[in-house]
């Protein structure tokens, strides 16, 4: 590909020194423009919800982000139980879609035979196509009774003691967000980690196989050592999109500002209170502090996704396909 | 080297426990698609008809009535977005391809990368702010912007690559007649990559069809016709969010079938770009 | 000396058991024959160098010997290859078991991303051992043999990737030695090393000679003369000589062997 690019800005830069085309140099001023706007609209973005914040930051101070009140009567706004919540469900999530995950990637890479890999990658892609409100209007009117019915009251009744099940079981819950979370942040994961495991050097898995290794002992040992760093962008970068995530989970949460550690109670989260609550926020400052939600939001999904994807490039970037 | 027989047996003991777990995991995580696809099939397929496709919705708690003006609104913003993203996601896609391995190129790459992991709803509340609190109103207008900027990344990612295949002795030859270097882009190179950047594009298009958050303070959503750019206008994704959360039967009825229009638009969006990939790599090969 | 030399010529033409045999060996890629009907036996405690064009199956012919081909998509192999005797091809054959017997270094160093101690005791690791001593001795038996142990002795924590690639090369050697292999492939071991690093595998092969079978395809003529006892020439998938690697060098009997030694083409 360098070469290729190499050649073609050669033959560009050739021409050049002949003649100055108006017309080359208008289509790379334009396509600098199309390119720019891309950072302009990160730019865009942080800057109208900090302007958008500034009302609430300067009510509030530090104290909005410790703070447990969410009380729009009276005005006071802390934004606590929403931290908590996406905190919650998305590492709840992660923990469901991990194994998962990668089991699904190492089947498709490793073990399916080649005729069942291409439609078993498509299935799982559709899991990424299925739009988040269609998840949420099955999550809320078949999984959440089922949930309640077969898996919540008896955990209630069985382990109500134990502080993750206390309280009554009604349904919505942490616990119907946290599943419908870690199904739709599988598909990323496992794409990701299946590129990443297909970049591993075919060498790797031959000296491997070489030794008398199975392909399991080839798999745990070698492909996923050599592949770690790339998986874990991949986790990341499905993290990443269970904090963001925003109609299913406001659909079945509940969207009840406690501070709880139940899986069985309703819970709430910041993309959540955003969606649930954004139209009907009748004051300056009750939207402002929602803004700034969306703009902690903002700032962690930066920070998690320029992550995600700098381990990833690190390991895909070059690397030969087996 | 002496192995122990036992330790050889659970070796391989191990090893088709380990892969055949990984298949369990294939097919558990690919259970939810056909699941869902079967509940809308099953509760959508007879509330999708001439009426639900036709007319406007009725005052809340009357029974029947339909979503014509979502299904048309969707439509609407999604072009407005596609009108908007597309000359910005391949003009920057085009950048990244032909110039972009510049430390501006991958700053360029890296942000297209990120953007495309903003969360919808905060691009909502930024397009709020940037339309709707000066506009006054929400609107169409804020609705097709907010989409575009789902999109834009998207495109942008996909042109890149597809120009990069481009063989460059396409652009050789065409240089080497005397056509100028814009000429070159315009006549040959992008229409060689279209086959692929409209994929891409199907895909971003499939994408901003099923997205929610970015319209609900955008959009806000609309119970009557609209065509103008500066009124509210009613889509598929919120009128879905509305019906499901209200307390009748009969919009929960209809949040179904609105819900199998909206999966058919993606999964045909996302069929077809994916047929057309693997027909054109086939014939690269 | 003399009683030497005719006792090692006795000991050169005593008929032994061959250690590998394969009879009418063919391989396919897809519809590309690239190897055709080759029977060859391969004495144990020899060199045996397998020289050739690019493309004309030596490497096809060294990766059906421990059923590396088993892992390249589209690749059939028809034919037998007896090892003591037993067809390694039938369906009941334990691949697992056959690849420790027949260990294999690769064309290019490739050693995992882990620590110099860890790559050796990779093969003795997956194979139940887990006896810190045990593993000790094991790192360091097979490091000496490959000649690599006074070198990195001292830093056998230290992460593989950082060693030089002959020094890499020696170690993959030493991770095949500690599963205590009974055969020895080798595809082209020191096609990516300068000479000094070749130089010093090759007389590593001639201390492994003593315990093991070794097969080396390469494609440096001078290499296959100077290391091995018998050596066969691959051409367009065929074998189409096999012999002492004096016989070859001198006084081929096929004019393709002669031209190809003689350097002209290939």
């Amino acid at each position: 590909m360098g070469v290729r690019q190499a050649s073609a800005s050669a033959g560009v830069r050739e021409r050049r020194a002949g003649a100055t085309f108006w017309s080359d140099r208008l289509f790379r001023v334009v396509v600098v423009a199309c390119a720019s706007m891309l950072g302009l609209l990160l730019l865009l973005f942080a800057y109208e919800l900090w302007k958008s914040s500034l009302l609430s930051m300067r009510t509030f101070g530090w104290q909005f982000w410790v703070s447990r009140d969410w009380d729009p009567v009276r005005e006071r706004f802390g934004a606590l139980p929403f931290i908590w919540g996406t905190l919650l469900s998305s590492i709840a999530a992660l923990l469901i879609a991990v194994p998962l995950s990668l089991g699904t990637a190492i089947f498709i890479a490793e073990v399916a035979p080649r005729w069942l890999r291409q439609p078993v990658s498509f299935v799982v892609e559709l899991l990424a196509a299925i739009p988040s409100v269609v998840y949420g209007l099955w999550g809320m009117f078949v999984m959440v009774p089922w949930l309640r019915e077969n898996v919540q009251k008896p955990l209630a009744e069985r382990f109500g003691a134990i502080p993750l099940f206390e309280g009554p079981p009604v349904g919505v819950s942490m616990m119907a967000a946290i599943l419908i979370l870690s199904v739709m942040i599988i598909p990323y994961i496992t794409a990701v980690s299946r590129e990443v495991i297909l970049a591993v050097p075919r060498s790797q898995r031959e000296a491997s196989y070489g030794l008398g290794a199975t392909k399991w002992e080839t798999i745990r040992y070698v492909v996923l050592r050599y592949a770690r760093v790339g998986i874990l962008g991949a986790i990341i970068l499905g993290y990443g999109r269970a904090v963001g995530e925003t109609m299913a989970v406001t659909m079945v949460i509940g969207n009840r500002p406690d501070l709880t550690l139940s899986l069985l109670q309703p819970g709430y989260t910041m993309a959540s209170v955003i969606a649930n609550e954004f139209t009907e926020a009748t004051s300056p400052l009750y939207l402002s502090a929602l803004t700034e939600i969306g703009l902690l939001l903002f700032v962690i999904t930066l920070f998690i996704n320029a992550l995600a994807r700098f381990l990833v490039w690190r390991v895909t970037r070059g690397e030969g396909r087996y | 080297m002496k192995v122990s027989p036992l330790h050889e047996r659970w070796r391989r003991f191990k090893n088709v426990a380990a892969l055949t777990l990984a298949g369990v995991c294939a097919v558990v995580v690919m259970a939810p698609v056909f699941i869902i696809l079967a509940y809308l099939v099953a509760n959508g397929i007879r509330s999708v008809n001439l009426e639900f496709l036709s007319s406007l919705p009725k005052p809340p708690g009357e029974v029947g009535g339909g979503m014509a003006n979502a299904i048309v609104g969707s439509f609407y913003m999604v072009g407005l977005g596609l009108l908007i993203s597309l000359p910005i996601g391949v003009g920057a896609g085009v950048y990244l391809a032909e110039f972009g391995n510049t430390r501006f190129g991958y700053a360029v790459r890296f942000m297209a990368d990120v953007l495309n992991g903003v969360p919808s709803i905060v691009i909502g509340i930024s397009v709020w702010a940037l339309l709707v609190v000066p506009m006054r109103s929400f609107s169409a207008l804020a609705g097709g912007v907010a989409l575009s900027f789902i999109m834009i990344p998207m495109i942008a990612r996909t042109t890149e690559e597809m120009v990069r295949a481009v063989p460059n002795s396409l652009r050789m030859a065409s240089l080497s007649v005397g056509a100028t270097y814009a000429r070159t882009m315009w006549s040959v190179v992008l229409p060689a990559a279209r086959g692929g950047i409209v994929t891409g594009v199907m895909l971003a298009l499939a994408r901003a069809f099923g997205e929610a958050a970015p319209l609900l303070f955008t959009a806000l959503g609309n119970r009557f016709w609209n065509f103008y750019l500066d009124r509210p206008m009613a889509n598929l994704p919120t009128q879905i969010y509305e019906y499901a959360k209200s307390p009748y039967q009969d919009w929960h009825r209809q949040a179904w079938a609105a819900a199998l229009v909206l999966i058919t638009i993606v999964l045909v969006l996302n069929v077809v770009a994916r047929v057309s990939t693997r027909e054109r790599f086939r014939a690269l090969r | 000396m003399a009683t030497a030399i005719s006792a090692r010529r006795a000991e050169d033409t005593k008929p032994t058991q061959p250690k590998i045999s394969t009879r009418n060996l063919n391989v396919y890629y897809g519809q590309f024959h690239a190897l055709k009907k080759v029977n060859l036996d391969i004495l144990p405690n020899r060199i045996t160098a397998l020289i050739g064009p690019s493309g004309c199956g030596k490497s096809t012919f060294l990766r059906c010997l421990n059923r590396m081909n088993d892992l390249i998509e589209g690749a059939r192999v028809e034919g037998s290859v007896l090892l003591d005797g037993e067809d390694i091809n039938d369906s009941r054959t334990d691949v697992v078991a056959l690849r420790r017997r027949v260990g294999m270094v690769f064309q290019q160093p490739n050693p995992f991303p882990m620590s110099i101690y860890d790559n050796v005791a990779y093969g003795p690791r997956i194979h139940g051992i887990r006896r810190r001593s045990m593993l000790n001795e094991i790192v360091e038996r097979s490091l000496r043999q490959a000649a690599l142990w006074d070198e990195v002795k001292d830093k056998l924590r230290q992460s593989a990737l950082a060693l030089s690639g002959g020094q890499q090369q020696r170690l993959c050697i030493a991770r095949v030695l500690a599963v205590e292999p009974e055969v020895l492939l080798m595809d082209e071991p020191a096609s990516a090393l300068d000479p000094t690093a070749t130089f010093r595998i090759e007389e590593l092969m001639q201390d492994l000679k003593e315990r093991y079978t070794i097969v080396i395809v390469t494609h440096n003529m001078q290499q296959a003369a100077r290391v091995s006892q018998y050596t066969g020439f691959f051409f367009k998938g065929e074998l189409y000589e096999f012999g002492e690697t004096a016989k070859i060098f001198t006084n081929p009997d096929r004019p393709e062997t002669e031209d190809y030694i003689r350097g002209r083409f290939g």
